[in-house]
């Protein structure tokens, strides 16, 4: 499997997010600077986590905007997956792949400790070596990690399956605990909690390489 | 030519700032602050005959996310 992790000024979790496939796909990653306008063609595009851009303005909006996202866009409405944690998922939502958005914490601490997710989705691309229902372990490390979204879009999200994890508890004021949620299409996931930073024991476990070794499963 | 651009989140969106700052005001011992939001304020230096529109567009692309925030414009 082929991938490529996004690098924008600023973002400290680009090398993370490197590491983690180049130990679960065998292979580096493309570093792809956020001002190039095309990159090689790839089975997998990661948005890492990271203050892109200092978060001026809003976290994401700038990364959002910047030249090598419009080709981003382009593939994943093409179907490439793309995934997006933590600041990468705030990027997801700013740049409308995903829907809602990311705000403050409620509590306003930054918060940055293991959870315990829910699986709420063992069906997608991302998930599928999860079982729905069931308790996994995966760092956060972010100060606007509040999902937000309207009525409808919460209960739409809900009704098509879109929601891919759940905090067992409430960390940050998150619309009905929201993590991570997936496109109409579910080749577009986002979520606040960090898996590569959960690859191997060594990590303090291996809960998040499941979810590489998913995508690795569908697409070989 | 300026524009004044105030960006506030909708109503009914939780504002945890504006919520630390009433409680601040309210431990320091002033009476009446019901409510505090937080927003922001961006002020644009413009070519003579930029329009609204333009403007518009400025705060719908990016100034603003519109899917918690709204935008107010003054042109002067």
């Amino acid at each position: 499997m082929k991938s490529a992790v996004i690098v924008f000024p600023g973002s400290n979790c680009d090398r993370d997010m490197a590491v983690a496939l180049e130990k679960v796909t065998g292979k580096k990653p493309e570093m792809v600077w956020h001002q190039s306008a095309d990159f090689e063609k790839v089975d997998f595009i990661a948005l890492p986590g990271g203050f892109s851009y200092g978060d001026y303005l809003r976290c994401g909006a700038m990364s959002a905007r910047s030249t090598v996202m419009k080709e981003v866009i382009k593939r994943a409405e093409a179907g490439v997956p793309v995934l997006g944690v933590c600041n990468g998922f705030q990027v997801l939502t700013e740049t409308g792949l995903l829907p809602g958005a990311l705000m403050r914490n409620a509590s306003l601490h930054f918060v940055c400790r293991d959870v315990e997710l829910e699986v709420a989705n063992d069906a997608s691309l991302f998930t599928n070596g999860y079982t729905a229902g069931s308790n996994i372990t995966i760092p956060v490390a972010h100060h606007d990690g509040n999902y937000y979204a309207d009525k409808e879009t919460l209960d739409a999200l809900e009704g098509e399956g879109q929601v891919a994890f759940r905090y067992a508890e409430d960390i940050n004021g998150a619309q009905r605990r929201i993590a991570g949620v997936l496109n109409k299409k579910g080749n577009v996931l986002g979520m606040m909690p960090h898996p590569e930073r959960m690859i191997e024991p060594a990590l303090g476990g291996s809960d998040g390489r499941v979810l590489f070794e998913s995508v690795m499963n569908r697409l070989g | 030519m300026k524009a004044r651009i105030h960006v506030t989140l909708k109503n009914g969106v939780l504002d945890p700032q504006g919520k630390a700052i009433e409680h601040a005001l309210g431990n320091m011992g002033f009476d009446g602050v019901e409510a505090a939001r937080q927003g922001k304020y961006i002020e644009l230096d413009l070519a003579a005959g930029t329009s609204k529109e333009a403007v518009d567009e400025m705060c719908r692309k990016l100034l603003a996310n519109t899917v918690i925030e709204n935008y107010s414009i003054e042109l002067e």
